[in-house]
């Protein structure tokens, strides 16, 4: 621009701005009752919907070196369910030897609120997680599988196979109790240890856990290298075994890359995408690098693009606001970060 | 399909540092500048001829502009709001210079106190002076995507401007979203209406990542056949209108897409993260980049 005018006073506010732009309307009450993955956009050729799939509380909360008191963390799902998030992602059974931010697994399954059309899925990384998470009243579990075998080592211990038998107990039981599975893979645009991965082997887990009764398979970029040029050619091979709605993608933002990574996947027809509230979440494998994309971005997209969502994006701000104060950090959420800061403040 | 080229167009050491608080030594915006010079990008934006009283941080433009090495092949555009600093560039060296217009009268107003008619017959003193002097003159819209004031702004109003600028003799219109508010559904609905009145090819997107939204808009100007890209090194330039909020998309984090698609800048990523690296320790301040602060662990 040609000069700096001291403008902020002057500018609108930011509820004046976002509220007006057509894109970001007030969500539809709820989700459309049978929504039709396969329905699109008049003239864009993009679904009508998307579900959104929050993990702030757990993968977000699994990669901050804080430990969140479990009043927080029940605070946090309490908000994030008055949203209008038709999925959230609560703990992860595991054990709190190898994830001390979980450790109060039971605790925070007990103690949330549930409200109505939302799901809670658990992490239940084998039988005896599943187990727990039943019995502390989990009515829907993950499994995660990886693309990669060096990173199933370095992570789990075991071979990609060995991990699929232990999920192939998990599932047996699951489907015995009339549980959904939903199965994650891992490493589908590139792994820490082994670098590149092909997209065939991407097809391969994902058509392993697909097989085994999970009804959805998220693919997640776990260290956010990916492209859409990468997301085109993985999600090319994936969708040859497995139908598209029945996929997820869950792309990290360690590069940058994953809104249009996230583009890339909605243009080929996905219609769930997976974010953390204020971008929670940390990346194990590049210190002081992000993780997770925020949801709050994901959603301004989303709305930009007349895709209807559900959520209700200055609450998911709020919910944001309100674990980042908690753990006083700023938010990762450049949607957030400039409405809070535009114009007038609250 | 996407372009098999896009020409990066790097706007870090002058609307970047334009917008940074900390006023940069001179003599470390002309390393910035050289360093750029060797990391294969072929348009550098150096500095702005406009009064230091408005912008003292270009205050300096004369100095940097013949401070730097000129390397053969590559362009340093300048931006010149008017006769004045069009004159002071080219005694200066400049051999391409910028000017900026805006699809919003309100900032127009805000911004140079005039209208957008009256911005442009400014800017019409210019392009006859360019013209005789064979300068060749890129235009730059700004808020095609929204207004700090306005709010919403009409593709259309994006279009009219786009066009005049073109038709007064601009090689090529950036399409500015100045509040970065933009969306991959508004992108695509602006450049649609801005493509009925001017050639794709002299067409460029100038995304600010404010709401994290510049490589998804990026990415759809592409999809759109659009081939030019402007992007500001290490993210440089916060938003004046968001305080504390990030501005231009940074360059290492769009080379880094541009690659993943196969598409050729002729950019080393290496070199330009370097670049980055060494502007921020100058400014004592962290990256915008994402793939510097990946890689590097800035």
């Amino acid at each position: 621009m040609g000069t700096v005018p001291s403008a902020l006073k002057h500018c609108l506010s930011y509820q004046h701005l976002l509220k007006e732009q057509l894109w970001i309307g007030e969500p539809a009450a709820s989700p459309p009752a049978a929504p039709h993955p396969g329905q699109e956009s008049q003239a864009s050729g993009l679904p009508e919907y998307i579900k959104i799939v929050e993990v702030g509380p757990r993968d977000g909360l699994q990669n901050e070196k804080v430990i969140v008191p479990t009043d927080v963390k029940i605070e946090l799902i309490n908000r994030l369910s008055k949203t209008g998030l038709p999925a959230i992602e609560v703990t992860s059974f595991v054990s709190s030897k190898w994830v001390p931010q979980m450790a109060d697994h039971k605790e925070v399954m007990r103690g949330i609120e549930r409200h109505p059309g939302v799901q809670y899925p658990v992490l239940t990384p084998n039988l005896q997680g599943f187990h727990s998470a039943i019995a502390a009243g989990a009515t829907e579990v993950s499994v995660f599988g990886a693309a990669s075998e060096a990173f199933s080592k370095m992570n789990i211990n075991c071979s990609i196979e060995e991990s699929i038998e232990k999920f192939e107990e998990v599932a047996k039981s699951a489907r015995n109790m009339n549980i959904p599975v939903r199965g994650y893979v891992s490493c589908a645009l590139g792994c820490p240890y082994e670098g590149n991965v092909i997209p065939a082997k991407v097809a391969e887990v994902s058509k392993r856990l697909y097989s085994m009764g999970c009804y959805e398979i998220s693919l997640g970029d776990t260290i956010g290298v990916g492209t859409p040029g990468s997301m085109k050619r993985m999600l090319e091979a994936v969708m040859k075994e497995i139908p598209l709605s029945a996929l997820a993608v869950h792309c990290h933002d360690t590069y940058g890359q994953a809104l249009a990574n996230i583009l890339t996947a909605i243009q080929m027809g996905i219609t769930v995408v997976d974010s953390s509230v204020a971008g929670l979440g940390g990346c194990p494998y590049a210190k002081g690098a992000t993780g997770n994309v925020a949801t709050e971005d994901v959603i301004y997209m989303l709305n930009g693009l007349g895709i209807n969502t559900g959520v209700d994006l200055y609450k998911v701000m709020e919910a944001g606001n309100f674990i980042c104060t908690a753990l006083n950090k700023t938010t990762n959420s450049k949607v957030a970060r400039a409405s809070f800061s535009t114009g007038t403040t609250n | 399909a996407f372009p098999k080229r896009v020409k990066v167009v790097e706007v870090g050491p002058r609307d970047g540092l334009q917008n940074e608080k900390n006023v940069v030594p001179t003599p470390v915006k002309i390393s910035l500048i050289n360093m750029l010079s060797e990391t294969g990008l072929q348009v550098i934006e150096a500095t702005s001829f406009v009064s230091p009283k408005w912008v003292p941080q270009m205050a300096d433009h004369t100095e940097v502009m013949q401070g730097i090495n000129k390397v053969p092949g590559i362009s340093y555009p300048v931006l010149t709001p008017n006769l004045k600093g069009f004159q002071a560039a080219v005694a200066a060296g400049a051999k391409e210079v910028s000017i900026f217009g805006a699809a919003s009268e309100l900032f127009t107003k805000k911004n140079i106190n005039c209208s957008i008619e009256e911005s442009l017959e400014r800017f019409d003193e210019v392009m006859t002076a360019a013209r005789a002097a064979n300068i060749p003159v890129r235009g730059y819209v700004s808020c095609v995507l929204g207004c700090p004031y306005e709010g919403k702004i009409s593709p259309a109003k994006v279009a009219e401007v786009s066009k005049k600028m073109y038709s007064m003799g601009c090689y090529e219109i950036s399409l500015g979203d100045t509040i970065g508010i933009g969306t991959p559904g508004s992108m695509k609905e602006m450049l649609t209406a801005v493509m009925k009145e001017v050639p794709v090819g002299a067409l460029a997107v100038h995304c600010h990542d404010t709401y994290g939204q510049a490589l998804a808009n990026i990415l759809v100007a592409l999809q759109m056949g659009v081939s030019v890209v402007d992007a500001s090194v290490a993210g440089l330039g916060g938003c004046p209108y968001a305080q504390g909020a990030s501005g231009n998309v940074a360059t290492e984090d769009l080379v880094y897409m541009l690659n993943g698609l196969g598409i050729h800048t002729g950019v080393d990523l290496q070199k330009l993260m370097d670049t980055g690296t060494f502007i921020c320790n100058s400014l004592n301040r962290r990256t915008n980049s994402k793939v510097s602060q990946a890689c590097c662990r800035l």
